[in-house]
């Protein structure tokens, strides 16, 4: 009898999250309505900060979707087994965040109901328009993907179907690192730099995402991750993390070679009131550093430890994109060289930006809808990791 | 037998002429929503040449005349659309002080209409750049890509708009170098308003116009010239 109550208050515990998922979802869903009704104005979005908090929420969301798959790629394209036991979740994953991320910024848009435009009147050279194709052709990848994982007739394919997806992923990230890398006049933007830095940052990302996820999977099934599984993931998380700073470190040090960078680079770094804190103490210290610290010092780096790891670089993701999307058009557009100048339209001053609260509804309910995804996927289909009972590589 | 045949002649004249009725209205009014139909020529490349010296500070004649022209409030909040806007400018070493009208540039080789995901921002073949209202999805990518700033996004519904100017919430906007006035023989507004005659605006492919010798015979500039995306609007005296 005391297994059953026990089940009830799961089962009662089940709905609860969905309710919760379910009402934050439903607050994305008006602040759908009233941007619609009322225009962009209710946001704090205006003509020189074009590009808000949704888009800090949907760029996490779909940098996470893509590099959450490195889990599934260690697996079936290099054949580690206690990775191709966790590949399914991590297909799951990536489906649940992509849908989040497009969906948030599909509703940002200004005419969101004009969507079908996008895919009736396409621009070749807008790289807009390319991640139109590679996000709903990853999207059929994953679950073509997932089939292969758990039908057993289709498993002859799983090959196959990884290595697409790991090919596909690499391109989608590229696509999104080059939605910046094109802005060829902005000082922030514009750098070859960007894929590379993105698909980095997205290992990491992905993994932290992957890691609170499984945690929590777990710790429903009241099951404890195997000790030897957890060192192998939170070193491989650590490593990551360090390639991303890395590459972060590699951007911001050439642009402050660049003389004509480095008024930009004082600003994000120094300057800038929001975007250095935001850098140095949200992204560097929070995001990077204090993460490394609980997954390598000595005495730490246990469970709890890595969760919360795993919780700070999901936190740092957000302030480097605050700083890199926002701080990015902060900073004035250098429209003359050399000279100084003023406008009515900001020309020559820092932008300011204030996000409204429907900005972070509608972000919030972009990962609702991730969140409700994986809840009710992981709860009718079997995405528990199936360890073998010893590792083999 | 001849009476049916009259009642059978009078039976088709009455319909035809009913048909005509019916239809002729809805001829007129294809006929006045297409306007004249004539395409834009290639051999053209509409341009302007803006004197800087003759330029006032201070004076904002060719801003308001826009707005008044293309029904834009005039307002200057961050949330406002402004199509044209003055920008005074002043050397970091020497401290030479200039102002000048900033608007769409109409690149020949425009990043905005690269990003656009949907065709909405277009190059006409006079080399007039535009927005099809109905095709932006307001993205906004093109206002990251544009060098110069020149568009706006339209934050809040509209009231009396100009019929000749369509503008819808939700959707990007700039400069069309006043493409209606264009179309019917007329210059753009900023150039008609502007009293110190510092907007020349023509054909820069047509030798015999003003703007084509002008600018074969004084010093102008390309802003930001280093993107080669050769704009149709130049400066003289940066």
């Amino acid at each position: 009898m005391a297994d059953l109550s026990a089940l009830r208050s799961m089962n009662r515990l089940y709905y609860v999250l969905l309710a919760l998922g379910g009402l934050v979802v439903l607050g994305g869903a008006y602040a759908v309505h009233m941007m619609e009704h009322h225009g962009h104005i209710i946001s704090g979005m205006n003509n020189q900060i074009v590009w808000g908090m949704p888009h800090v929420f949907a760029i996490f969301l779909i940098v996470a979707a893509s590099g959450v798959l490195n889990v599934a790629s260690i697996g079936s394209v290099f054949g580690k087994a206690i990775y191709k036991a966790r590949a399914p979740l991590a297909s799951l994953l990536s489906i649940a965040m992509l849908s989040g991320g497009l969906a948030v910024l599909m509703l940002d848009l200004g005419r969101p109901d004009r969507i079908i435009v996008a895919a009736t009147n396409y621009n070749l050279t807008s790289v807009f328009a390319w991640n139109v194709v590679l996000y709903s052709g990853m999207f059929s990848l994953v679950i073509v993907y997932l089939w292969t994982m758990m039908e057993r007739r289709m498993n002859p394919f799983n090959k196959a179907a990884g290595l697409a997806v790991f090919v596909w992923r690499f391109v989608l990230t590229t696509g999104t690192g080059l939605i910046f890398a094109f802005l060829t006049a902005r000082q922030a933007y514009g750098s070859a730099l960007l894929p590379p830095m993105f698909i980095v940052l997205s290992f990491a990302w992905g993994l932290a995402v992957f890691h609170v996820v499984q945690a929590a999977i777990y710790a429903w099934n009241e099951k404890a991750l195997d000790p030897a599984i957890l060192q192998r993931k939170k070193n491989l998380l650590g490593v990551f993390v360090v390639g991303s700073l890395y590459m972060v470190a590699t951007y911001h040090f050439t642009n402050m070679y660049f003389a004509h960078q480095q008024s930009f680079e004082l600003f994000i770094l120094r300057d800038g009131g929001i975007y250095p804190n935001l850098f140095w103490w949200g992204y560097v210290v929070l995001g990077n550093l204090v993460p490394l610290l609980l997954i390598y010092m000595p005495g730490l780096g246990k469970s709890k430890c890595v969760m919360a790891a795993a919780l700070l670089v999901v936190l740092g993701a957000f302030a480097l994109l605050y700083v890199f999307i926002i701080g990015g058009q902060a900073f004035p557009l250098d429209i003359f060289p050399g000279y100084e100048v003023s406008s009515s339209f900001a020309d020559g001053q820092i932008a300011g930006y204030k996000p409204s609260i429907y900005e972070f509804l509608l972000g919030f309910g972009g990962l609702a809808i991730a969140f409700l995804i994986t809840t009710v996927s992981v709860r009718v289909l079997n995405f528990m990791p199936q360890d073998k009972p010893y590792i083999s590589d | 037998m001849s009476d049916i045949n009259t009642q059978r002649r009078q039976f088709l004249k009455t319909s035809a002429g009913a048909a005509a009725i019916a239809i002729a209205p809805g001829m007129m009014l294809y006929q006045t929503a297409h306007g004249d139909t004539a395409a834009a020529s290639s051999s053209v490349r509409w341009g302007m040449l803006i004197d800087t010296a003759q330029c006032k500070e201070g004076c904002n004649d060719c801003v308001n005349a826009c707005n008044k022209e293309n029904g834009l409030s005039g307002k200057t909040g961050v949330t406002d659309s402004q199509w044209i806007r003055k920008i005074e400018i002043k050397a970091v070493g020497s401290g030479h002080a200039v102002s000048l009208p900033m608007m769409c540039q109409h690149c020949e080789h425009p990043p905005c209409v690269d990003v656009c995901p949907t065709q909405a921002s277009f190059k006409r073949a006079d080399g007039i750049v535009l927005v099809d209202r109905h095709l932006c999805i307001g993205c906004r990518y093109c206002m990251m890509a544009c060098p110069y700033k020149a568009r706006s996004f339209v934050h809040e519904t509209l009231e009396d708009q100009n019929p000749d100017v369509p503008r819808g919430k939700g959707t990007v906007e700039a400069c069309s170098l006043c493409v209606h006035r264009i179309d019917k023989g007329q210059i753009p507004a900023c150039a008609e308003a502007c009293q110190n005659k510092a907007i020349l605006f023509g054909d820069l492919n047509d030798a015999n116009s003003e703007i084509y010798k002008k600018v074969r015979s004084v010093a102008s500039v390309q802003i930001r010239a280093d993107l080669r995306l050769n704009p149709g609007v130049r400066y003289q005296g940066l």
